[in-house]
């Protein structure tokens, strides 16, 4: 059995996760703190990929980032980058598309936290920095569990984004999703069956761990 | 010393109302910003310790000027040197007593301090629970020993003991008091209940609208100065019952209960819950000894 689609679609689930954790945190925080009446139109933008169909944001990459265009031409020419039909491409791609999965959660466990306890540390003298990292982030494990899992989630359930920006190329951009439609197609059931049994049980366990630790059944574990 | 002078638009609960005050309070003072809610005590604190802006004014203490829209003056929270305890406790929940304490420790402060306040406030036991495994006045008293951790400047309490039953607001007036004895720290205290007032601050703001009704000394205040009683409480009705002759007023003084006669057209003035003065003129007490 070929493992190659699997491992690169962990691969590119993992990368994403990280990058998204580094990037969803603190839009999740602006969001959660802003008064700015621009508001609504970041937290539509955010939200836009729950209802796109996948292949209208796959198709609007594979334009901006095409070489034929001024931004793909210009990423292609100074800074040596093609994000077509590309590993890296796939990963920005997934990182828009999961974007909401991480902020939603985070955003609604950071509104929640009550404004008097962020308040009392910035009093205590500690800075918004040293706040968000030692108050805030850790009164959220639950939240922050869960952007993380469903974002992982998530990229391993992509299909459409990636066949459009990154094709179906072995070893680069043939995730394990591209690669069930493809045994389809070239009616090899076997294999077929073989990559969707392994997500299926994998994403199984994956969720189940999250609703097992945010229902609080693994006590002293992790609250 | 600290001078306050400031003006702020608030929206209170008759709609926007000018928060405008001029207070001078000397080092050391215990004061009290009383008055119904909405009046716009909470904001001071907040704009004191510079959690909210005040449209323009001066915030100084001790020489050092905090906020001043003249000069553009504006510490943060973080810069300015202020205990303060919410209403709510505000405690971090997933740290233990302990960690709470500490994590209010400024950067090069050793440990003595957070444990000289566990030792007045009587936390020993409690430092390795949880928040959420505290009574309320256990809350309180972590929260209060929290404020005091950086050393501050000024202690600000809003409302700290309201949530609490009187028994245990009694004890943690002790607390309040013991406190202030040790530290000397300039506080500035918000509340309502006006026996918490006289028996812990020197001064009394009594504030309406945003603006200072009046102010002086809680006997001042609250106390008609005409009557000069020689034993005198303050107290709240919690039953009133008529006679033949006379009604039967009973009232809580503190944690006892205790049983006042008064003319039925005295009584008619009174509903359960008021706040009276219980007084005695010219009379001579008696002493009973009932431990050594």
């Amino acid at each position: 059995m070929n493992w190659e689609p699997l491992l690169l679609t962990f691969k590119l689930a993992l990368f994403t996760t990280v990058i998204l954790i580094l990037i969803g945190i603190p839009v999740a925080y602006w969001l959660s703190n802003t008064k700015s009446r621009l508001k609504p139109i970041f937290e539509t933008l955010v939200s836009m990929p729950l209802v796109l169909p996948p292949t209208v944001l796959g198709f609007y990459f594979l334009m901006a980032f095409s070489p034929n265009n001024i931004f793909g031409n210009w990423l292609d020419e100074w800074l040596g980058i093609k994000l077509v039909f590309s590993f890296s491409g796939l990963i920005i791609a997934s990182v828009i598309y999961s974007l909401p999965f991480m902020v939603h959660p985070v955003q609604s466990g950071l509104s929640g936290i009550s404004r008097s306890i962020t308040e009392a540390s910035f009093v205590m003298g500690k800075s918004k920095w040293e706040t968000l990292l030692k108050v805030q982030l850790p009164q959220i494990k639950p939240a922050l569990l869960t952007g993380i899992v469903l974002s992982f989630a998530h990229t391993v359930g992509e299909f459409g984004v990636v066949l459009m920006i990154g094709g179906n190329i072995p070893g680069k951009t043939k995730v394990a999703s591209i690669a069930i439609y493809d045994e389809v197609e070239a009616l090899n059931y076997d294999a077929a069956n073989f990559y969707s049994l392994v997500l299926f049980a994998i994403t199984f366990c994956i969720l189940l761990s999250v609703y097992l630790v945010n229902g609080n059944y693994f006590k002293g574990f992790w609250k | 010393m600290i001078k306050l002078d400031i003006s702020k638009e608030l929206q209170g609960p008759m709609g926007t109302m000018t928060l405008r005050l001029n207070l001078n309070i000397e080092s050391g003072q215990f004061i009290t910003l009383y008055g119904p809610s909405g009046v716009g005590k909470t904001s001071v604190l907040r704009m004191i310790s510079g959690l909210m802006q005040p449209d323009f004014g001066q915030i100084c203490v001790e020489e050092q000027t905090w906020f001043d829209t003249k000069t553009k003056v504006n510490f943060s929270p973080q810069k300015r040197k202020v205990g303060y305890v919410f209403q709510d406790y505000a405690l971090f929940p997933h740290m233990t007593v302990l960690e709470n304490l500490n994590f209010a420790k400024a950067k090069n402060q050793n440990n003595d301090s957070t444990s000289d306040l566990m030792e007045i406030m009587e936390l020993e036991q409690l430092q390795n629970r949880k928040p959420s495994t505290l009574s309320g006045g256990q809350k309180q008293r972590v929260a209060l020993a929290r404020a005091l951790v950086q050393k501050p400047k000024i202690l600000l309490l809003d409302e700290p003991l309201a949530a609490l039953d009187s028994a245990i607001r009694h004890k943690l007036q002790g607390y309040l008091k013991k406190v202030h004895q040790e530290f000397k720290l300039t506080t500035i205290l918000v509340s309502h209940d006006v026996g918490e007032i006289v028996n812990l601050t020197d001064y009394v703001y009594q504030l309406e609208e945003g603006k200072i009704l009046k102010q002086g000394t809680p006997e001042a205040i609250f106390i008609d100065q005409s009557l000069s009683g020689k034993f005198k409480f303050i107290g709240e009705v919690l039953k009133i019952q008529q006679e033949e002759i006379i009604s039967v007023v009973t009232v809580r003084i503190h944690t006892d209960v205790v049983k006042v006669v008064v003319q039925h057209e005295e009584a008619s003035n009174l509903t359960i819950g008021d706040k009276v003065l219980v007084l005695s003129k010219a009379f001579n007490p008696l002493l009973y000894k009932i431990e050594a």
